[in-house]
């Protein structure tokens, strides 16, 4: 079974942290990225840029509906991700629009990726 | 990290939304920090023991709201009110403040506390001051530190600016929407001074003082929060983002100025740059540019630029275009200048430059820039003058000791060319 693990943390204190501080963490949670690589067992990491990055593409209307800021209906919960390379926001937007059309209702939110680590994993891992 | 490090992080984030909330309750700014400071102390001893609360603000305001209520009914001689470790037990009264917290109040409650750091009649370095006392939490000593002054001097000022306040009084009524985004603009004027107290220092102060560029940052992000569709805010916040990005590349290991064009672009802050360009493409999909925006478009397209060379000067050209017709200002145009003598040449820059003379004469840059535009089209002697000038207005020695540079090439040049 493939799982994803989707981190939740209080963005004011983790944006709040030192260059130092926020160096530490990552430090130590590279100590356990390395332990699952070399057994194989790591996928794509990315660590998401912060919510006001974020733009969300509401396809419950049509044509969708683009809003500014992140996902913040409890409502409805997260299903899945896609992870894709875009020049800029509209080639995003073009994408999701895309994917809103195939699969209508929700929302997609758009949020640029800081920092990648491409996947570890065998090619054929099936979940 | 360590528990207290986590504690005083969360103890930082939930500031500005707590002490917002107490200050709209008691409409006194000391009573407000006395109640906040409180539920801190109370927090320090409390959340180590029984875990962090939920929602951190709403634990923050509801014990400091008690607290000081307390303190007034006690003075008072009535039977004080239960104490914190009880009512951090009462889940139910902190989920429906938490609740109420959510609504439209919290936004207004939060640009408030900033807006009345803005008063007309306190200077800028006062309106800073205070704002990073009250809103961002800094220690009057880190204050001082900051600013370069000693720490009773940085007392006297902020409660001074406190004083003024108060004589003002706040404004407490819910704003409409024109109000709503005057006061936004006092607030992101604000802001970005505060990040240029920062970011003009130099030398040994930098490290000092890039701490400012960093709280600003900090209100940037969180006005985004309150104001998510703001293209201006989207703006302001990208620009602070882009230039502090290149802070570690800005001054060699003597503290001396290093030129943008001559920076090691592999020491600019690539989160940085990565979360501002985000930010410009968010603003840009609104069509309603902006100074902030524009500024913050010029910004984007060095961090874009691996190399110099690269750099696209006619967009950033046409950008400072754009950004007088916003803007207009002499300094605008100085820097327009600088862009059109990358796409032009310097005689065309040199037009551009010369009409300023009269406005900004005493500018350090309008020398400097004019002094390297001379001395580009091999005026050695009028460059000379103008770079004697500039040093004169030099108002850091890393500026003077920058000028020195172009005049020593000058008559290292002169030198040479009398022994030929």
């Amino acid at each position: 079974m493939l799982y994803t693990i989707l981190c939740y943390h209080s963005e004011a204190i983790v944006g709040g942290w030192s260059k130092a501080q926020d160096d530490a963490v990552m430090e130590k949670l590279d100590v356990v990225h390395q332990k699952l690589a070399a057994q194989g067992r790591l996928g794509p990491v990315a660590r998401l840029l912060p919510t006001s990055a974020a733009t969300t593409l509401r396809k419950d209307s049509d044509p969708p509906l683009v809003l500014d800021g992140p996902f913040a209906e409890t409502k409805e919960q997260l299903l899945g991700f896609y992870i894709v390379d875009c020049d800029d926001l509209d080639q995003a937007l073009e994408v999701a629009r895309e994917l809103g059309q195939a699969n209508p209702g929700g929302a997609y939110e758009l949020r640029p990726i800081g920092v990648y680590h491409s996947s570890t994993l065998p090619i054929d891992a099936n979940p | 990290m360590s528990d207290l490090a986590w504690l005083h992080g969360a103890l930082a984030a939930a500031r500005p939304q707590a002490m917002a909330a107490l200050l709209r309750y008691f409409r006194d700014l000391d009573i407000a920090e006395e109640a906040f400071q409180e539920a801190s102390l109370r927090a320090l001893r409390n959340w180590p023991e029984k875990g962090p609360p939920r929602d951190p603000a709403a634990w923050l305001i509801l014990v400091g709201r008690n607290a000081a209520l307390d303190s007034v009914r006690r003075k008072a001689r009535e039977a004080p009110l239960p104490q914190e470790v009880l009512i951090s037990d009462l889940d139910d009264a902190e989920a429906d403040l938490a609740e109420r917290l959510d609504g439209a109040d919290y936004r207004d409650d939060v640009l408030r506390l900033l807006f009345i750091c803005c008063h007309p009649d306190l200077p800028a370095t006062q309106q800073i001051a205070l704002a990073l006392r009250i809103v961002c939490g800094l220690s009057v000593g880190e204050i001082a530190r900051a600013f370069l002054v000693g720490e009773s001097a940085m007392e006297q000022r902020i409660t001074r600016a406190k004083a003024r306040v108060a004589r003002a009084g706040a404004p407490f009524e819910t704003p409409g929407a024109a109000e709503r985004a005057e006061r936004l603009a006092a607030v992101m004027a604000m802001i970005y001074l505060l990040f240029n107290e920062g970011y003009s220092a130099s030398g040994g102060e930098a490290p000092l003082r890039s701490a400012l560029c960093d709280e600003a940052i900090r209100l940037g992000r969180l006005l985004l929060r309150l104001f998510p569709a703001e293209p201006e805010v989207m703006g302001l916040t990208a620009l602070m983002l882009l230039q502090h990005a290149r802070a570690q590349a800005r001054f060699d290991a003597e503290g001396a100025i290093v030129l943008m064009e001559d920076q090691d672009r592999t020491r600019w802050n690539g989160p940085m740059i990565a979360e501002g360009l985000a930010l410009i493409d968010k603003a840009v999909r609104h069509r309603q540019p902006g100074a902030h925006q524009i500024q913050a478009a010029i910004a984007a397209l060095h961090a874009r630029s691996p190399r110099a060379a690269d750099t696209d000067w006619p967009q950033i050209a046409e950008l400072y275009r754009a950004l007088e017709h916003h803007m207009p200002s002499p300094v605008v145009t100085l820097n327009r200048a600088v862009a059109v003598s990358k796409t032009e040449g310097a005689d065309a820059a040199l037009a551009l430059i010369e009409p300023l003379g009269e406005r900004l004469s005493a500018y350090f840059h309008f020398h400097g820039v004019r002094g390297a535009m001379l001395l580009d089209l091999g005026r050695s002697a009028e460059a000379r003058e103008a770079f004697d000038r500039a040093i004169a207005l030099a108002r850091t020695p890393a500026e003077a000791a920058h000028i020195r540079q172009h005049i020593d090439r000058i008559q290292a040049e002169a030198a040479q060319g009398s022994t030929k």
